[in-house]
């Protein structure tokens, strides 16, 4: 069982990463047997960028769709930018298959400098993965700044989150591959018509 | 069994970079036969170009610039990369080259692609979100007309026929032999497995694996349907080059065409393009080592096609790379490729060297 964690933090050290990591424990402590990979995306700025431009993903950028795209479970989170996820954290999401995350459990958080931007979760990222057709769990994890220095509150909806995303892993169907039509059903599907 | 080379051409206008120069419409299109002409005097055995209806590409109408080049050259195989397939009328795309292949007496074959170009659908009365079953349904009456004198039929996207015969009928009975050119679509690799057909893969903005995919598909679905073995297959293959002497020069002439690119320019460097996709850019014989090494990947091929003629490179080193091409490197190209070719991998089939007929 593989867990990806995708974080679209830009400092080093980084809040994003620092609450990507926490979920990623919380989840994979409830997995038996779990793997967890971390994908910064601030390592693959630059290649997200060239995909665009050339139509094609680079080598490194390559290997981090397919983590994604094969993970039994993905934890999103991004620091919120201008009332909204950062745009290196939908890049990424851009040039991704748009069939990958398709039923797949997803857990989103974002960081920010105050709580007032809690909201851009529901309002931004879960309407994003619902277009992928994931499955993103109820609990949406949001850390500001003021919540690193208190006990209650941020562990408490991290274990929440973790706990109904590990729920939904553990009983995940192994995706089947899409069918494959042979032409001569395609030809009589349009002659049927 | 030989192998076949050649060049094909997207027909863009673009304005040089290093000295902002743009040719106008007259001078590309005159510049597009000046090079065919070249690609028959250097060697090559094909010469195909691309089919656009929108600015800044000038070949709309092929069929015209191929009879134009036929009647000026004796051996060229004369082809399209590709024939629109999904907004070409399929009766026009049957009488334009059959009479295409009586002018050039059979020296014709054809590629069939979807076109990548959204608003092109509605220029011809078509909708993109059909790009897939016009694809299917058109080829279906094209393969149909060119085989049957007479033909009724009825589909979803065009009236339908009624004791229709497409004149001129194909030269002595024999349809041009068919490519489908796809970049991503599974569909159209199942398509030519289906009929038989020859499958290239374009090679050329995207890495190999992708298009091993989608070539090892064709070659097993080929076989499937009962044509011959996966490799005995028609498989075609891009590439894009530019040579010098000296690869240092050919790197220091080329950046500044790459970095300025229509269609990859101003994203990846040179050095990072080169390593992930087929490009090549160097001395002739970083070129052979880079095609023979498709082989590797693909499996014993039928023909390879070179992009040279864009991101405003003056037709002057277009020619030249062509000198390049058909002294330096193609014919070692012939040599090395039949080392080891096993002998039951077929050629293209050509005019009075068709394929075996394979109903499905």
């Amino acid at each position: 069982m593989r867990i990806v964690a995708v974080t679209a933090g830009l400092t080093r050290p980084s809040s994003t990463r620092l609450l990507a990591d926490r979920l990623a424990a919380a989840v994979a402590g409830r997995l038996e047997g779990a793997e967890v990979e971390v994908v910064e995306l601030r390592e693959l700025a630059t290649e997200i960028a060239h995909a665009f431009v050339t139509g094609f993903p680079g080598r490194t950028l390559r290997e981090a769709l397919d983590a994604v795209a094969s993970a039994d479970g993905l934890i999103a989170v991004t620091p919120i930018f201008t009332a909204s996820y950062s745009g290196l954290f939908k890049s990424f999401f851009d040039v991704l298959d748009p069939d990958a995350l398709a039923g797949k459990p997803v857990l989103i958080a974002a960081t920010g400098g105050t709580a007032r931007h809690s909201l851009a979760l529901e309002h931004a990222l879960r309407p994003m993965f619902s277009y992928l057709r994931a499955i993103v769990v109820p609990t949406a994890v949001y850390a500001a700044s003021e919540d690193w220095g208190t006990e209650d509150g941020l562990s408490e909806r991290t274990d929440r989150a973790a706990e109904e995303l590990a729920a939904l892993v553990r009983d995940r169907k192994p995706a089947s591959e899409p069918a494959f039509v042979p032409f001569a059903e395609r030809l009589a599907a349009l002659a049927d018509e | 069994m030989k192998m076949q080379f050649g060049i094909f051409t997207v027909g863009d206008v673009t304005t040089d970079p290093t000295t902002g120069t743009t040719p106008s419409e007259h001078e590309r299109v005159k510049a597009m036969v000046a090079i065919a002409l070249k690609a028959e005097e250097v060697g090559l055995d094909v010469f195909a170009t691309g089919e656009h209806h929108n600015p800044p590409f000038v070949p709309s109408s092929p069929t015209t610039l191929l009879g134009y080049i036929a009647a000026r050259t004796s051996r060229l195989v004369l082809s399209t990369s590709t024939t629109l397939i999904t907004t070409n009328d399929p009766v026009k795309i049957a009488e334009d080259y059959a009479m295409l292949q009586h002018l050039a007496d059979g020296r014709v074959d054809l590629m069939m692609g979807r076109g990548n170009t959204g608003p092109v659908y509605p220029w011809f009365g078509q909708d993109i979100r059909d790009g897939i079953p016009l694809a299917i349904e058109n080829y279906a009456l094209l393969h149909r007309l060119w085989r049957e004198d007479v033909v009724d039929w009825k589909g979803r996207f065009r009236t339908p026929l009624q004791g229709f015969t497409s004149t001129p009928r194909p030269l002595d009975g024999l349809p041009p032999f068919v490519w489908h050119g796809s970049i991503r679509s599974p569909e159209i690799a199942e398509q030519a497995a289906y009929y038989g057909d020859g499958f290239f893969a374009n090679n050329i903005f995207w890495p190999k694996e992708h298009f091993q995919r989608l070539i090892d598909l064709y070659r097993q679905r080929y076989a499937h349907y009962g044509h011959g073995t996966p490799e005995q297959a028609i498989v075609g293959l891009g590439g894009q080059v530019f040579m010098r002497a000296r690869s240092q020069d050919a790197v220091r002439e080329f950046r500044p065409y790459f970095d300025n690119a229509p269609v990859y320019g101003h994203g990846p460097s040179l050095e990072e393009f080169t390593a992930e996709t087929p490009l090549t850019v160097g001395s002739p014989q970083q070129v052979i080592e880079r095609t023979l090494s498709f082989r590797d990947t693909f499996g014993d091929y039928q023909r390879q096609l070179f992009l040279l003629d864009h991101a405003g490179l003056p037709l002057k080193t277009v020619l030249e790379q062509l000198d390049i091409l058909g002294e330096e490197v193609v014919p070692v190209l012939r040599k090395e490729f039949a080392v080891g070719r096993p002998a039951e991998v077929p050629e293209t089939p050509a005019h009075g060297r068709p394929t075996l007929e394979v109903s499905s």
